[in-house]
């Protein structure tokens, strides 16, 4: 469970307050651009200190560790991969600050790679992916980090809208079936309502609670009918 | 683990540009005041670098503008070589330079057959012209880049307008970018030493980068030699405080390969490209139609100071390369400074600064070629910082978040993530000082005799000599290393780079 406790962050002029709790499953962040759920996702990553309040995960307090040191994984919109590894050290960098592997842990990464779809083609470097291979990869480090937390931080936006369904299926059928926590910030309403459990709006320098995907389109609030534009 | 090597190296800059400064200070000799000829040597210094900087940019004008608006085969070829004569050492440009205009050179050769008396290279016109074939290139690139930086939409809605393009979009950029630029040279040119030492000299054609040579070297005045450093540095401290302000000092960078679609082009742009490529590709066709035949026959001593200059470029290569690695990666204001003081200074000023602390201790020769490396090394610092620094930062921009979040920091963060990203600007920062330190002729000549000379020197003891054939066939030799030191660096940052 992540839990934001009265948590006030602040970006310059702009300032963002959440008190809410997130459970497992995917869950979707929407809101008009500029509304903060970057930033959001930012302090949970701990890019961002937050000015006041604190971010539990499990009741353990999250303030003051390091990005890397937190049970937090995430993906964002570009530079997901390093151009000058091949896609194999990409994913085993999941494992730990070196890019040396034991067999056992080459054997993880291996498997891994076919879970993705990706099973011959860890040799390569990520220029020689496609796109949506590179998103698969990216993907697979976040599966072999075996962190309970993903962010996704428009990891898909640059994907057509097939691709971009093919990787939330393939989202959907590993990290969400493994118990993950997942937030997704996304621009497309549709994908919410296709893919997420429950969606969290940020609006007006405001993280509304989770919700159920469901019953909020059904009986849409006026920020979010603003933002749809219905 | 970052800060150690940062600091190591801002002691290095701080000991060499101020250090020696103030070892200058305490040793200059104030009470006798500047005798005439110093006084001359200061005005020489300042009215040649004026004329230079001058001459460049009126000449790069033209030159920039027929390259902004002609898109021909060969056009990349030729901003390539105006990017050259940066790699190319001082000495050997300038003996290509008396093979074309010297006495019994092509120019005079062509002059003696319409029955006009020879005309001489040596004193101020000759330094003039060779500084002029240094930086004429390096004007013709930065005016180019404010051409370039002018939107082709302004072009296209001048000439949908039939307005004056000269007077309402080029004059306005060239207002811009010429103070600068001549700022720049005259900057280089106050710091001459080279040119001075082979083509000016006497009462008329002395800077005070050859003064503070002859004072020690000749008088061994110490005291009028650090007199005259403290001058220069001043000189320049000034210059280089100004010229740092307002200029990007880009003139090596990429992206000059396009050209803008113009309505108003002059037949006479072909004629400034084929002059400014003539002049430039002569001198150095010169050197190797004169050099090679005698290429095999050179003297063992010659080889020999072609093995200390490799040394010496390898160190101060490696050292200086450390240096703007670590000062990029630490960033902030003490390692912007530390790129800049080097310009402030000049290899002359720090030379007699060392000469004035070793020779307390040792005999300046026992250390003449350890004291080039490392006056090399911070020479070559504030290019290979301006080379590093925005790499750096756009390495921090796009993967700093991605590192973090995988935990890399300290020296994972910089063997797995910076180093590799860093290959290109790391080999072509490399690559200069290589070629600056293998062809400098400068701290080199203070301190070494015969059994320390570098191949620089030992060509200028050569051309002493009135051996030009041997001459250029160290000039050829001194040149192929240069620019091989040059490639074999920034080749080896971008085979198998991964962008």
């Amino acid at each position: 469970m992540l839990t934001f406790d009265n948590v006030s962050l602040r970006v310059g002029e702009f300032t963002l307050t959440a008190d809410a709790h997130v459970g497992p499953g995917l869950t979707a962040v929407i809101g008009p651009s500029g509304g903060g759920k970057s930033t959001l996702l930012s302090a949970i990553a701990g890019f961002l200190d937050p000015d006041a309040g604190q971010i539990y995960w499990d009741g353990r307090d999250l303030s003051g560790r390091a990005p890397g040191d937190r049970p937090v994984t995430m993906l964002f919109q570009d530079n997901n991969l390093f151009p000058h590894l091949t896609v194999a050290q990409n994913v085993g960098l999941a494992l730990g600050p070196r890019l040396r592997t034991s067999a056992a842990e080459t054997r993880r990464i291996d498997d891994v790679l076919v879970r993705v779809g990706l099973g011959d083609l860890g040799h390569r470097k990520p220029a020689a992916l496609s796109g949506g291979q590179q998103s698969r990869a990216a993907l697979a480090r976040v599966l072999l980090a075996d962190r309970p937390v993903v962010l996704l931080d428009e990891a898909f936006a640059a994907l057509g809208p097939a691709l971009r369904a093919e990787m939330l299926e393939l989202v959907q059928g590993t990290l969400v079936q493994a118990g993950r926590t997942v937030l997704m910030v996304t621009h497309d309403p549709s994908d919410a309502r296709a893919w997420a459990d429950q969606v969290i709006l940020v609006a007006d320098g405001v993280v509304q609670p989770p919700q159920s995907t469901a019953a909020l389109f059904a009986d849409p609030p006026a920020a979010l009918r603003a933002y749809l534009g219905t | 683990m970052r800060s150690l090597p940062a600091r190591l190296s801002v002691a290095l800059v701080l000991v060499l540009t101020l250090g020696t400064l103030v070892a200058v200070a305490t040793r200059a000799q104030v009470g006798s005041g500047l005798a005439a000829a110093d006084w001359a040597a200061i005005r020489f210094t300042l009215w040649q670098a004026m004329a230079s900087a001058g001459v460049s940019v009126l000449l790069a004008i033209p030159v920039a503008r027929a390259l902004a608006r002609r898109q021909f085969r060969g056009r990349s070829a030729l901003v390539m070589l105006l990017g050259a004569p940066f790699l190319l050492p001082v000495i050997v440009a300038v003996l290509g330079l008396l093979a074309v205009f010297g006495r019994g050179g092509i120019a005079n050769d062509a002059l003696g057959l319409i029955g006009v008396a020879p005309v001489s290279i040596y004193g101020a016109g000759g330094v003039i012209l060779a500084h002029v074939f240094f930086n004429l290139p390096l004007a013709v690139r930065l005016i180019l880049q404010g051409w370039l930086d002018i939107p082709s939409e302004r072009f296209r809605l001048a000439a949908q307008l039939n307005a004056p393009m000269w007077r309402v979009l080029e004059w306005p950029m060239l207002q811009r970018v010429l103070p600068g630029a001549a700022l720049v040279i005259f900057l280089i040119c106050l710091t001459s030493f080279a040119v001075a030492l082979i083509l000016g000299g006497g009462p008329r054609a002395t800077t005070v980068e050859l003064a503070i040579y002859q004072a020690i070297r000749f008088d061994f005045d110490l005291g009028r030699a650090a007199l005259l450093a403290a001058i220069q540095f001043a000189l320049c401290a000034v210059a280089a405080a100004i010229a740092w302000r307002i200029t990007p000092l880009d003139g090596l960078g990429g992206g000059l390969d396009r050209t803008v679609a113009r309505w108003d082009r002059s037949p006479l742009d072909w004629v400034w490209l084929v002059a400014v490529t003539l002049f430039l590709v002569t001198p150095l066709v010169m050197i190797v139609l004169r050099g090679l035949p005698g290429l095999s026959q050179l003297p063992d001593s010659i080889w020999a100071a072609a093995g200390r200059s490799i040394a010496v470029a390898a160190g101060s290569t490696i050292l200086s390369v450390l240096m703007a690695l670590s000062l990029a990666l630490r960033g902030g204001r003490i390692a912007n400074l530390a790129g800049v003081l080097p310009l402030a200074s000049s290899a002359l000023v720090m030379g007699t600064g060392l000469f004035v602390i070793v020779y307390a201790f040792v005999s300046p020769t026992a250390v003449a070629l350890p004291v080039t490396m490392l006056v090399n090394a911070v020479l070559a610092l504030p290019f290979g910082l301006r080379v590093l620094g925005p790499a750096v930062r756009d390495v921090r921009a796009n993967y700093d978040r991605l590192s973090q979040s995988l935990g890399l920091s300290g020296w994972a963060a910089l063997r797995i993530v910076m180093l590799p990203r860093l290959r290109r600007p790391l080999g072509f920062a490399a690559g200069l000082a290589a070629a600056l330190s293998m062809g400098d002729l400068g701290v080199i000549a203070l301190f070494a005799t015969d059994a320390q000379e570098t191949l620089p020197l030992a060509m200028y003891r050569l051309m002493g000599a009135y051996q030009m054939e041997a001459a250029a066939s160290a000039a050829l030799l001194l040149l192929g290393l240069s620019l091989a030191a040059f490639w074999i660096c920034d080749r080896g940052g971008r085979v198998d780079a991964d962008l």
